[in-house]
């Protein structure tokens, strides 16, 4: 659950020769899987950290299964906010999912009775080991060994980390307290590339830091996702009074959606 | 902490909304969420949502004031892995190992 979106890692890390072998696409699969699965671990020491039992931390990773959510909702859980405020933030995050499946749709088109089986597996990285394959079965072979090393991993490394966690005490002696913020950083990084999204980043910063002593845990971080459509704003206005087409195009189809 | 039965409530409200945005994306026709404008939203509300949560994860107490503590030299050991390109693991680690260390040097 740490790729970033699709564009960045399946094109700039991924040169693939124009027809891999399957074997090829199972390696590359299992790499993923196992490096991100493993993350589950870091999952299960915050989560146990944050005061949630082994059950409640192997349930989010069995059912939720989408890192960044996972994360975010035990932090608010863990600082006392309102479970549905929690909840929001868990599922903004898990929203880019949506996106990912639709292009895994088009590509893999599943039959029916295998779409709410496959609809969990949609994350980050499924999404971009598939999508950068060059035919539909291998984007399926990607997408199944991808999914199935990962959820495996992910919920082994979860009830681990859950249980060791527990057995170290205060979380905080250890330093454990960081990685919850580290694992943050690790996932926004690859995802700001350009001047917009830094500007999101940096506004959002500033909005949750000043809204902390001001709103109940959980709220704040809700907050700051106003910075997204506030700086897309901002630079679509920057666009339109240069006279461009392109964002006036983009901002009408934009109202018709709101 | 939140009570046991926030908490359950949380986790099934997640687990739901998370699935159903998943489920929603396989099964919509295209074009439905295409717009450019949702496109684009789509991309920059995490960036807006993990930056705030890294900063209030750094410098946010359980009490909801600022604080500078151990973690901040976490954090910036951490970005210092991110530059490096380090993978995920050894981010995670280079946080909790400088906010361990800097924490039993200095009693933050």
């Amino acid at each position: 659950m740490t790729a970033p979106p699709i564009s960045g890692r399946a094109d700039a890390d991924r040169p693939q020769p124009p027809h891999p072998s399957r074997s090829r696409v199972v390696r590359d699969a299992l790499g993923v899987g196992v490096a991100v699965g493993l993350s589950g671990f870091a999952f299960g020491v915050t989560s146990a950290g944050a005061g949630l039992t082994v059950l409640q931390s192997c349930l989010l990773s069995l059912l939720v299964f989408t890192g960044a959510s996972q994360f975010a909702l035990v932090s608010a859980l863990g600082s006392g906010g309102s479970p549905f405020a929690a909840a929001a933030g868990a599922f903004f995050l898990g929203a880019r999912n949506a996106f990912y499946g639709l292009r895994l749709s088009q590509l893999l088109r599943l039959p029916a009775g295998l779409r709410p089986l496959a609809a969990q597996w949609v994350i980050d990285e499924t999404s971009a080991v598939a999508l950068a394959q060059r035919d539909r079965s291998r984007a399926r072979l990607g997408f199944t060994v991808t999914g199935a090393s990962l959820y495996a991993l992910w919920n082994l490394t979860t009830l681990g980390g859950a249980l060791g966690a527990s057995a170290l005490g205060d979380p905080a002696a250890w330093g454990l307290d960081a990685a919850g913020p580290a694992v943050f950083l690790a996932l926004l990084a690859p995802m700001v590339k350009g001047r917009t999204e830094r500007s999101v980043a940096a506004l959002a910063v500033l909005l949750a830091l000043a809204a902390l002593p001001l709103l109940p845990a959980g709220v704040p971080v809700l907050v700051a996702a106003l910075a997204a459509p506030l700086v897309l704003a901002a630079t679509r206005r920057g666009r339109d009074g240069r006279g461009g087409r392109a964002g006036q195009a983009g901002t009408a189809s934009g109202e018709a959606g709101r | 902490m939140s009570t046991a039965a926030d908490s359950w409530t949380a986790i099934a409200v997640t687990a739901a909304g998370c699935y159903a945005v998943k489920l929603l994306g396989l099964s919509v026709p295209a074009g439905l969420l295409e717009r450019p404008l949702v496109k684009r939203l789509a991309a920059l509300v995490p960036i807006a949502l993990l930056a705030a949560l890294t900063a209030l994860q750094t410098f946010g107490t359980d009490q909801l004031r600022l604080t500078l503590d151990a973690r901040a030299a976490g954090l910036a050991a951490a970005w210092a892995a991110v530059l490096l390109r380090a993978p995920f693991l050894v981010v995670i680690a280079a946080a909790v190992l400088v906010t361990a260390a800097v924490r039993a040097l200095s009693g933050m």
